[in-house]
C-alpha cells in the first residue's frame, strides 16, 4: 500500500514537473477559461442577480470545458518517443501510474479553477469567497469527479484519431451526475449560502459519485493500459 | 437452425402483436383520467425495459469480452447495445408524443427525462468510439469499457422517479402508480412481441458482425498472398 502511494507521488510529481517546465496544457486551459467566460459575459448580463443565480452552472461549464484540455494532453504528452510504453513497463501498478496521473491532473485543474474563480469574482463582481470552505469541498469534490473519469478516458482514446474530440464527447455525458451536483452546491454557496438543507442531499450524490467511479477506474485502468 | 429460429420469434411476434393491437385499441375501453392516448403506455414502458435489458446484457458481455479475451462477445455487446439504443430512442419518442398530449409540452427536463437522455447519448457514444478504433481487439477492449461506465447511468435513470421529485410519474410496478389489471396484463403481453423482436434484430446485427470478420480475415489472408 505505501509502495502503491509512493510510485503514484512519484509519477503525479514527473507530470507536475513536466507540466511546469513546458507550461503547454495550463497555459492552454487557463487561456481558454478566461476566453469562456468573456463569452458568457455577451451571453448574460454580467452585472444582474440572475447572473449570480446561475454562477454554478457557468462556473462548472468553464471548469469542465478547460479540464478537457488538461486532461487530453495528460496521455498525449507520452506519445512521443514512446514514453507511454515505458511508463507502462515501468514497476509500477497501472493503478499506481493512473493514480499518479490523476493527482498530477487534479492540482493542474484546481488551480486553473481557482483561477478563473477569481476572475469571475471580478469580472461579475460577485463576493464568493463568503462560503470559501464549503465551496473549495466542493470543488475538491467536483473535481475529483471530473479528474478520474477524465483521466481514464483520457488513457482510453490516447491512441484514437479524433482523439480531442472524442474525450469531451464521452467524459461530459457520464460527468452529468457529478456536474449536476456540483451546480447545484456552488450557486447557493457562490452566494454565500450556508451547506445545509437539500445540499447536503447534493453533496452526498457527489461523494457517491466519486466513490462509485474512482472504484470503477482503479478497476478497469489495468485492461485500459494494457490490455 | 438459427435462422429458423428467427424466422419463428419473428412470426410469434407478429402474431401477438397483432392479436395485442386488435385488444388495446377495441377492446380495452379508454383510460379514465388520460383518454385514448394511455394505450402508448404499452409501448413505452415495454420499450424501455427492452432497453434497459439490452444494456444489461451489453455490460455483462463486455466484462465477459474482458475476462475472457473473446471477440465473439464483443459481437454480442455491440449488437445488443445497438437494438437496446433503438429501443431506448422508441422510449423516448413515445414519451415524448404522450407527453405533448398529457402535460402539453414535448420535452421537460426532469430528472427522468434527462437522465434517459444521457443514457441515450451515452451508448450512442459507445457506438461513435467504435467507429473510431480501427484495429478488432485494440476496439473490443475499449468499448468494453466505455460500456461497463455507461451503464452506471442505467441504474440512475431507472430509480430517477424515486430519488427526485419528477413530473414524470411514479413507476407502475413497484410502488407508487396503480393500474387496472386489464390493462398490467395488457402491458406485459406486448412487452413478449417487443423483447422478441429486439431478440431477433440482435441476432441478425450479431451475425453480420461475425460475417464482417470473417471477410476481414479474408482479406488479410489475400493480402499475404
Amino acid at each position: 500500500m505505501a509502495s502503491f502511494f509512493r510510485s503514484s507521488l512519484t509519477i503525479a510529481a514527473k507530470d507536475l514537473r513536466a507540466e511546469l517546465r513546458t507550461k503547454e496544457a495550463i497555459n492552454a486551459s487557463l487561456a481558454f477559461a478566461l476566453v469562456i467566460l468573456l463569452l458568457f459575459s455577451f451571453a448574460f448580463d454580467p452585472t444582474a442577480d440572475q447572473t449570480r443565480e446561475i454562477s454554478g452552472g457557468l462556473l462548472w461549464l468553464v471548469f469542465a470545458f478547460a479540464g478537457a484540455l488538461v486532461l487530453n494532453r495528460s496521455f498525449a504528452r507520452e506519445l512521443p518517443n514512446d514514453c507511454l510504453d515505458a511508463l507502462i513497463a515501468a514497476p509500477v501498478s497501472g493503478a499506481a501510474l493512473f493514480f499518479g496521473k490523476a493527482l498530477a491532473n487534479m492540482v493542474l485543474l484546481m488551480a486553473v479553477e481557482l483561477v478563473s474563480l477569481a476572475v469571475f469574482g471580478v469580472f461579475y463582481n460577485v463576493a464568493w469567497t463568503r462560503q470559501f470552505w464549503p465551496l473549495l469541498l466542493v470543488l475538491v469534490l467536483g473535481t475529483w469527479g471530473l479528474t478520474v473519469v477524465g483521466t481514464v478516458f483520457s488513457a482510453l482514446t490516447v491512441n484514437l484519431r479524433l482523439r480531442e474530440l472524442m474525450l469531451p464527447m464521452l467524459v461530459y455525458p457520464i460527468m452529468i451526475p457529478a456536474l449536476m451536483a456540483a451546480i447545484q452546491l456552488t450557486s447557493p454557496l457562490v452566494l454565500g449560502q450556508p451547506l445545509a438543507g437539500d445540499m447536503i442531499v447534493w453533496l452526498r450524490l457527489l461523494v457517491a459519485f466519486d466513490a462509485i467511479f474512482t472504484a470503477l477506474a482503479l478497476a478497469l485502468v489495468e485492461t485500459v493500459l494494457v490490455g | 437452425m438459427r435462422q429458423k429460429l428467427m424466422i419463428v420469434l419473428c412470426g410469434l411476434a407478429a402474431a401477438l402483436l397483432a392479436r395485442n393491437l386488435f385488444v388495446m385499441l377495441l377492446r380495452l375501453p379508454d383510460e379514465a383520467a388520460q383518454g385514448p392516448i394511455f394505450r402508448i403506455i404499452f409501448f413505452h414502458v415495454p420499450a424501455a425495459w427492452t432497453a434497459f435489458l439490452g444494456f444489461f446484457a451489453a455490460m455483462v458481455a463486455s466484462i465477459l469480452c474482458l475476462v475472457r479475451k473473446d471477440l465473439r462477445y464483443d459481437a454480442v455487446a455491440v449488437a445488443v447495445t445497438e437494438v437496446g439504443l433503438a429501443f431506448a430512442a422508441a422510449n423516448l419518442v413515445t414519451g415524448m408524443i404522450w407527453g405533448r398530449i398529457i402535460w402539453g409540452i414535448w420535452w421537460t427536463w426532469d430528472a427522468r427525462l434527462t437522465s434517459m437522455l444521457v443514457c441515450w447519448l451515452l451508448y450512442a457514444g459507445y457506438l461513435m468510439l467504435r467507429h473510431a478504433v480501427e484495429e478488432p481487439t485494440q476496439r473490443a477492449r475499449i468499448a468494453a469499457v466505455m460500456s461497463i461506465f455507461a451503464f452506471v447511468d442505467v441504474p440512475i435513470v431507472f430509480f430517477s422517479i424515486k430519488w427526485w421529485r419528477t413530473q414524470h410519474p411514479q413507476p407502475v410496478v413497484w410502488g407508487g402508480g396503480s393500474m387496472d389489471p386489464a390493462y398490467w396484463n395488457m402491458l406485459f403481453l406486448n412487452w413478449a412481441p417487443l423483447l422478441a423482436l429486439g431478440i431477433v434484430l440482435a441476432m441478425i446485427r450479431m451475425r453480420q458482425e461475425q460475417q464482417q470478420r470473417e471477410i476481414d480475415a479474408l482479406r488479410r489472408w489475400a493480402h499475404a498472398l
